[in-house]
Order: structure tokens, then sequence, then C-alpha cells
């Protein structure tokens, strides 16, 4: 696929397979074309020439994406549970149905938040934050999660609780997962595969371990 | 008190804004939307007094305009009204307008008065019937799109990319809010509509932390300083719209203590 903005192509003659069930990290310094990708996946942004295609159309319209910040401040008032209901979309009735609470809390469970269920969210830590966005683009069992530099903000503890969670629950759901991301040593201990991607838009796939140091000095 | 006619519409009609204001305040403060509240309070105002002119009622006037300004701003409204220089603009603009109209019609001192400081006691039982019909549509085309509103109000980010259209929601909104400011503006005129639009809810969400329940407590913080406010008007003689306000006050107060005391 070619994705663009105005006349200037971002990326240009990309093409990737992503399996069901693979962990793919996306890797390349800023401007390379990683949020347009991600962009053009997500249906916000239509590819200049080619196509994205699923295997079921209803992945398409069922993606988890976990962006890289929210600015919700320490003031921001609504409960971990709220906030992740607030992608329930079963229904359109304006309360929530006795279903929906069961499948709000067997995500909050799945991903470490009993303990801080009913606190608000701005008064959580960052890798609490992160679990709670987790959470929310989980809540519809997506077929296909992004995680968009989900990481950049957390210590390297954090960071490492976080991928482990998400590789723990891609397994349990035999869901893919895309993670965007500048650090390398992160993307080699939890990805299957990796893209790397330029500024003189060249694509490299290829096995994570197989990733070597001088293509790594790149990002 | 209540075997007066004037005092149940009153009561009756304060009822209705309150619920509305309680309700579309808790996504007003999580729009971060309070200023320009304020802004579509003062183009309601330019609206009433051009109603006099015209020798309409001033609600049918402050409607035309805040709901026309909403539904032309749209999106750009949203984004640009934030800057502080615009609101200053536009508030400036039609706060000249109001006085010019007023100026240009009869009796302007009493009516300046009545729309810039409200006058729920005046309310005729036509006026009433007006208020709760617009109330409820405010309150029904709100629930319709209340899942969709709770997402984009409180977490705008992950309601775009889950697909949410957040164009079409805030036009939506401006345009209820709109008709909540015109029909608010009865009861605590257009200077002071903060109080029922946003005091409530700033003041509910330091007590509770879900939406539903800020937005139960927080239309109960409003129906409860209207009510009062009415009752004390009544017994006193003072302005109704003073009694609501220092409630409104009072409740904000005592949650900004009970936030540091947790």
């Amino acid at each position: 696929m070619t994705a663009s903005y105005g006349p200037t192509n971002i990326i240009k003659d990309l093409n990737f397979n992503l399996a069901e069930g693979e962990f793919l990290a996306i890797i390349g310094e800023n401007g390379v074309g990683k949020t347009t990708l991600v962009r053009s996946l997500l249906g916000m942004l239509t590819p200049k020439a080619g196509t994205i295609k699923f295997t079921d159309h209803s992945i398409a319209k069922n993606i988890g994406y976990v962006p890289q910040s929210r600015n919700l401040d320490e003031e921001y008032p609504i409960t971990v549970k709220d906030f992740v209901s607030l992608n329930l979309r079963d229904s359109k009735l304006p309360w929530v149905t006795a279903n929906e609470k069961a499948k709000v809390w067997s995500i909050i469970e799945q991903t470490n938040l009993t303990k801080i269920a009913d606190r608000p969210l701005g008064q959580a830590s960052g890798g609490e934050k992160q679990r709670a966005y987790l959470a929310q683009a989980l809540l519809n069992s997506p077929k296909l999660l992004i995680l968009d530099e989900s990481t950049a903000s957390l210590d390297v503890e954090m960071k490492q609780e976080l991928l482990k969670l998400v590789a723990k629950v891609q397994q349990e759901n035999k869901m893919s997962a895309i993670f965007i991301t500048h650090d390398l040593p992160l993307a080699r201990n939890y990805a299957d595969n990796y893209l790397l991607m330029t500024k003189q838009q060249e694509y490299t796939m290829g096995p994570i371990a197989s990733l070597n140091v001088s293509e790594s000095e790149k990002v | 008190m209540l075997s007066f006619d004037f005092m149940r519409h009153a009561l009756v009609a304060g009822t209705f804004i309150a619920v509305i204001c309680g309700m579309m305040g808790v996504f007003v403060i999580a729009r971060g939307m309070s200023f320009l509240t304020h802004t579509l309070a003062e183009i309601g105002f330019a609206g009433a007094a051009f109603g006099l002119f015209m020798g309409w009622p001033a609600l049918n006037g402050m409607l035309l305009f805040t709901v026309l300004s909403s539904a032309m701003v749209g999106e750009l409204g949203v984004r640009s009204a934030r800057r502080e220089n615009v609101i200053s603009a536009v508030s400036a603009l039609f706060l000249g307008l109001g006085i010019l109209f007023i100026s240009l019609s009869d009796n302007s001192a009493a009516s300046a008065t009545s729309i810039l400081f409200g006058s729920v006691i005046g309310i005729s039982l036509g006026e009433v019937w007006q208020v709760v019909i617009l109330s409820i549509i405010v309150i029904l085309v709100t629930l319709l799109m209340y899942r969709q509103l709770k997402f984009d109000s409180f977490d705008s980010v992950g309601a775009r990319v889950n697909g949410i259209n957040g164009t079409v929601i805030s036009i939506a909104f401006l345009i209820m809010l709109a008709l909540s400011v015109s029909v608010a503006a009865q009861i605590v005129g257009s200077l002071l509509i903060f109080i029922l639009l946003t005091l409530p809810a700033a003041s509910a969400r330091y007590f509770v932390h879900s939406v539903s329940s800020m937005i139960a407590l927080s239309i109960g913080f409003a129906v409860a300083g209207t009510w009062l406010g009415i009752t004390l008007g009544y017994f006193t003689n003072w302005p109704t719209s003073f009694f609501i306000a220092t409630i409104e006050v009072i409740f904000y107060l005592s949650g900004l203590i009970w936030n540091k005391k947790r």
C-alpha cells in the first residue's frame, strides 16, 4: 500500500502480512510513517494506492487500539471501571446491562485492575493508566490489538509488566498484536516478528531474533 | 405558598430547568466548555433583547440566537472558542448587540434586569409549558446519544479510534446546550448561567466518581438549590438568583473541603 497526506507519499509500496496470533513489532524513527500506517489500519485514512485486506470483515470494525497518551490529569474524575465501560457498544440503552457489567469485570480481572477498579483513573499510576487503556481496547474482544508507543512514558519495570500482560492476553484470546516502539530490547523480548521502516521508504521484515545491530541503529 | 399560581409555575419550571442543567453540566465540565457556556449565555442575552425589540417573548429570541449560533459554529467553534481572545471578542460583540436592542425597544430597564438576572416568579403558564417541552426534548436527545456523548466527553481519543463521529456529537451537544442555556436563563438570568449549568456538576465530581452518579448528584444539587432559592425568595422578597447562587457555591465549597479531607 501507499499512503499520503497531500502530494507527499508518507508510506510507499509497503507490503506485509500479519498472521492470526502473531505479535509484530513495528520499529522506525519518527516520521517514517508508523502513525500513518496505524491510521490506515484503523480506517481513519484511505490508502492512496493498494489495499488493506482482513480475512474477515468484522476484524476491521473491531480493532483494539491503545494510543501513546491521553492527557488525563489527576483531576480526571471517573473510576477505572467507568473508563473501561465507555467502550461498551452492545446496546444503546443509557444504563449498563447485567451482561455488560460482567463483561467489564472480566476484562478488569484479566488486566489486573480489580484492586483499583473503583478508584478515579486520574489518581492511578502511569502503569495502571496504561492497563486501563488496554482494558478499554480489549473490551469488545478484538482480533487485532495495536499498541502505539504505549510504553513510551513508563519506566523499565512497568514496560515489562505491561508487555507481559499483553503477551498473556494475546495468547489467551488468540489475538494478533502490532506493537509500535522505539524500544528494541522490549520488542526482542515479546514480539515474534519485526517490520523496520526507514526514512528512505525501505521496509524490512523478519523474525525478531534476526534483527541485526546495524539495522537497529537506524531506529 | 403553593396556593399561589406564580409559585407553582416557578417551582415546576425551576425543577425542569434544574434537571436539564444538572445533567448537561456534567458533560459541559467533562468537555471543558464552561467558558463557551458563558459565551452562549451572552449570545442568549442579545437574542432576548432582539426578541423584545421585535415584540416577541424573550425566550424565543434567545432560542433563535443560541441555536443558530451553535449550529453554525459547530466543531470549528468548539476548537476556536476555547481560545480566550475569541471568547472575549464574541462576548463583547453580543453584549454590545444586546445593549443596542434593549435601548431600541420600549421599557428598557425592567426587561434588561429580568433578562440579565432572571425572573422566575413572573413566569406564566404558557412559558411553563414551553420550558417543560424544551426540557423534555433536551432529556430525550441526551438519552438517545448518551453512550456516544459519554465516550466522546470523557475520552475523546478513545471515542475517535472506536469510530465515534466527534463532529456530529459536538454539534448535537452544542444545540442541546443552546436550548439549556436559553431555558435556564429564564430562572437565573443570562449573567448567572454558570450557577446552574456548571456549579452543580463541578461540585458533584468531588463526591462521586461514575458518570451516572455524577449526573444524579448534579441534578440533586441543582434541584435542591432551585427549590430552596425559590422558597427563600418567597419569604424574604430577595432575588431568587441570589439564593440559588449562594446555595450552589456552598455545595461547591463543601465539595472542595470534602475532597481535601479525604
